[in-house]
């Protein structure tokens, strides 16, 4: 009975949305905008478990003087204080609320914490560019040419001379390492740089960075993004079916299949 | 007198009284003025269309009759020859007339037929997604049927999900804790559905070795159901006592916030595995960095393609889109679980099947006699 009657509610709940994305009729829109403040009204319950599960580990790592301890202290003065505030003064435009609480402090410290992606992102991107594979090699050349296609400079570099340039790095390096798959990598972009020439009857096409970056993000970089976003939608269908169906009972706690 | 006027007007020396028919003599009223009911809505709407001809209308006003008598409800400029009535009701019946407007001579169609708008009750330019949901769910629903009656089926190794039992184990070896963070997704994500069954089973791993397992929720609801998981997945490995209640926990519904307040708990308890799995944002790069920082393995997925160079960049182990949704099936080896994975990769190759072909009639529908092709194109275009 415990996990029959959430069964049951699962299978025709989607059942019946599954049904009401295909009827327009203002009937079954209003469904769909009940259902949707039926999940809102969940959701103000869960914030109450939700607060009471904060206050609970708060407060349990302050009597255990766990790592950190003080943090916690911090944490439950500070929701007392924005608690009182709200409740006591309001949390309309021109409340304390707004001006001090979230205007001075909230919005100043998310934005802090989004500032240090940037810095994050020259860590990752350190990590990602170094050329220690044949993959990782491809991806730093094709990075450098969105980078550099993204900033002015890069409108004035023609991508065959930026290719002449990383062609002879890699032989440079190549040879310096004795690595067989730069040689190789530098040896067939020779001769692809040669067949291009032969084509355009040895004339430097005009092609800039940015024009190759533009290509870059609009024709491979989107080939593999829409592949993904295909297996995504997939794999979402089927397991939106699996739990419509009562084979996927994970979000029951588990349970025989 | 009357004969030198004759003679005057013969000789083109007077002109004659002005014929105001004739001042703008291009201006033809608007053709074809149709008026449709908006087809797959949920009513109180009119479609109103008209051709241009070879007027010089330099605006077109439409005119509305209902019981209480004519009214103008748009004035349109001289390209946009169609107009939605969304201020009518339905089951009452319109008529429009559309009138050519140039200078300061208006030239007003023929009223169209007399129309009524009314909600439907079937999208039918939803029919393609109807066709291809029932193909698929046909798909997964057989080989969830093969699988119960025994038929093997093989799923490719996913290198991530081989190492979740590694690096559980290297938490209970190096006695620190395992940090689980679902993504800060809602429970109405998907990937936060996939992600909530991959806590059971790592949290089932994470009983039997004895270690510790520290879930941080952005989400009320989320936390609510990753806490009865854990609990069941304690159950399950037959070690109730081991559950802890403060194990699974809610920080905050900021996302900033969340992240800072996951960043601390990683720099202080120093844990030896993180799992990343579920709908992450851009807070997922300031996660994963943090985490590689302090040394410990990291496996992530999600299912948004922009966050998964981020995650590839900074983790050990990334499972890519739809892999997240696999990992319960892999991870529990549970028939049917496996059985609907196979209907998903016979639905992906519906789906490049699809597409090559739709190249080709693209491809063929820009040759003039073979423009037909354009037509049958138009049957995937979803709405």
């Amino acid at each position: 009975m415990k996990r029959s009657i959430p069964l049951a509610i699962c299978l025709i709940m989607g059942i019946t949305m599954m049904i009401q994305f295909f009827v327009p009729h203002p009937a079954s829109v209003a469904f769909f905008e009940l259902t949707a403040k039926w999940v809102r009204i969940i959701g103000a319950f869960a914030l109450v478990l939700g607060t009471g599960s904060l206050v609970m580990y708060h407060i349990d790592k302050i009597q255990r003087r766990r790592t950190g301890w003080y943090y916690s202290i911090v944490t439950l003065i500070a929701a007392v204080i924005t608690t009182v505030i709200g409740l006591g003064w309001g949390i309309k435009s021109g409340s304390i609320f707004q001006n001090v609480i979230f205007s001075n402090l909230m919005v100043p410290l998310n934005a802090s914490m989004f500032a240090i992606l940037a810095f994050y992102m020259a860590s990752a991107a350190y990590r990602a560019f170094r050329a220690r594979t044949k993959e990782a090699a491809l991806l730093l050349v094709a990075a450098f040419i969105v980078m550099l296609g993204m900033v002015p400079i890069g409108a004035h570099v023609p991508f065959f001379w930026f290719m002449v340039v990383v062609n002879v790095a890699l032989l440079v390096v190549g040879l310096v390492n004795r690595s067989k798959a730069l040689l190789i990598g530098a040896g067939a972009l020779v001769v692809g740089l040669l067949a291009w020439l032969g084509f355009s009857g040895f004339k430097v096409p005009q092609l800039m960075l940015p024009d190759t970056a533009e290509w870059v993000l609009s024709v491979p970089n989107m080939a593999a993004k829409r592949a993904i976003q295909f297996g995504v939608a997939l794999g979402g269908i089927a397991t939106a079916l699996k739990v419509i169906l009562g084979i996927e009972r994970g979000w029951l706690g588990g349970g025989k299949q | 007198m009357i004969p030198f006027l004759i003679l005057l007007l013969a000789a083109g020396q007077v002109a004659p009284p002005a014929d105001t028919t004739r001042l703008a003599p291009q201006l033809a009223p608007p053709g074809g003025v149709k008026a449709f009911d908006t087809p797959n809505d949920q009513g109180k709407s009119i479609t109103l269309r008209w051709s241009a001809g070879d007027t010089l209308a330099q605006a077109w006003l439409v005119e509305r009759t209902d019981p209480e008598g004519p009214k103008v409800v748009s004035t349109n400029a001289a390209g946009d020859i169609g107009y939605i009535d969304e201020d009518v009701k339905d089951q009452v019946r319109y008529t429009y007339r559309v009138a050519a407007v140039a200078s300061a001579d208006t030239v007003w169609s023929q009223p169209s037929r007399p129309v009524a708008s009314s909600p439907q009750l079937f999208n039918t330019a939803r029919v393609n997604i109807l066709i291809a949901m029932v193909i698929f769910f046909a798909l997964v629903v057989y080989y969830i049927e093969s699988a119960k009656k025994g038929t093997k089926l093989f799923v490719r190794r996913i290198a991530g999900l081989d190492a979740v039992e590694e690096a559980v184990g290297r938490a209970t070896e190096m006695g620190k804790p395992i940090i689980y963070v679902p993504g800060l997704g809602s429970v109405a994500d998907i990937a936060t559905i996939a992600s909530l069954n991959i806590l059971g089973e790592v949290a089932k791993k994470v009983a039997q070795y004895d270690s510790a397992l520290l879930v941080p929720n952005r989400d009320p609801i989320v936390y609510t159901v990753a806490r009865e998981m854990v609990k069941e997945a304690y159950a399950k490995a037959g070690r109730p006592d081991a559950f802890k209640q403060d194990s699974v926990f809610f920080v905050t519904d900021q996302q900033f916030a969340y992240a800072a307040a996951v960043d601390g708990l990683m720099a202080r308890e120093k844990p030896a595995t993180n799992f990343f799995l579920g709908t992450f944002w851009a807070e997922s790069l300031i996660l994963a960095e943090t985490g590689a920082q302090t040394g410990a393995i990291q496996i992530a997925g999600t299912d948004s393609v922009f966050q998964l160079p981020f995650f590839i960049t900074a983790c050990d182990y990334t499972l890519i889109g739809e892999e997240l949704y696999a990992a319960s099936a892999y991870l529990s080896r549970e028939p049917l679980l496996l059985g609907s994975l196979k209907g998903q990769d016979y639905g992906k190759m519906t789906i490049l099947t699809v597409v090559v072909v739709g190249s080709v009639l693209l491809f063929l529908s820009k040759i003039p006699a073979l423009g037909f092709f354009g037509r049958i194109i138009s049957l995937f275009n979803v709405r």
